[in-house]
């Protein structure tokens, strides 16, 4: 399932500097991201997160995410 | 009132409103208390709602903030966001000067009591906004 996630975030942020998925507790559903991008420099933590939910909102809706913690950066 | 109507007001007549699972007494999902106790950490006069009781208020919620998880946090009317960013911003301290800048100085003077409000339909008399005790 992080290969999924990371697709779906790498295809949102192609030129990202830093891109990470953990699986947090092992079960597949609860999930930490990590991604620096020039796309996010210039946004408020708001608009950064809102970005991120956009590129998982499929995985988000379906309920293969049950929790996901963001950490963003606005770099290139 | 509509329910969307309630969540709307209640998000706009609010100094700071926290939309968790559970309640401050008890939580029921470790997002929200992170962001709790982000809020407690600073002393936010926080307005707590739980959006459990009813899934719609959630469905409502995430319409009007564009926002599609739980908790949600705003401060006079402004989405500051979920768990992680209201971890952060009282982390480097940007959470204080949000309330300074948004409450005035001296909100922490005021000394106001974390509070409750239920926005489920028939959860009460008034079936309306109604403050908890």
């Amino acid at each position: 399932m992080t290969v999924r996630l990371e697709e779906l975030l790498r295809q949102a942020f192609p030129d990202a500097t830093e891109l990470a998925v953990e699986d947090r507790t092992g079960g597949g559903d609860h999930f930490q991201v990590v991604v620096a991008s020039p796309r996010l420099a210039g946004l408020s933590l708001v608009e950064q997160h809102r970005l991120v939910y956009d590129a998982l909102a499929e995985p988000l809706e379906d309920g293969t995410i049950h929790e996901l913690r963001i950490k963003t950066r606005g770099e290139g | 009132m509509a329910l969307k109507d309630r969540i709307q007001e209640t998000i706009d007549s609010e100094d700071v409103v926290l939309f968790m699972k559970g309640t401050p007494e008890q939580v029921l999902c470790g997002n929200s208390a992170r962001a709790l106790d982000a809020l407690r950490s600073v002393g936010a006069p926080v307005t707590a709602v739980d959006v459990l009781p009813d899934p719609a208020i959630r469905q409502e919620l995430s319409a009007l903030s564009n926002w599609p998880t739980i908790p949600q946090v705003f401060v006079r009317g402004e989405l500051v966001g979920g768990a992680d960013i209201v971890q952060e911003l009282a982390e480097t301290g940007e959470l204080r000067e949000k309330l300074d800048g948004a409450l005035g100085e001296g909100w922490q003077e005021r000394g106001r009591e974390e509070r409750t409000v239920e926005l489920a339909e028939g959860s009460g008399p008034a079936a309306g906004l109604r403050l908890v005790p």
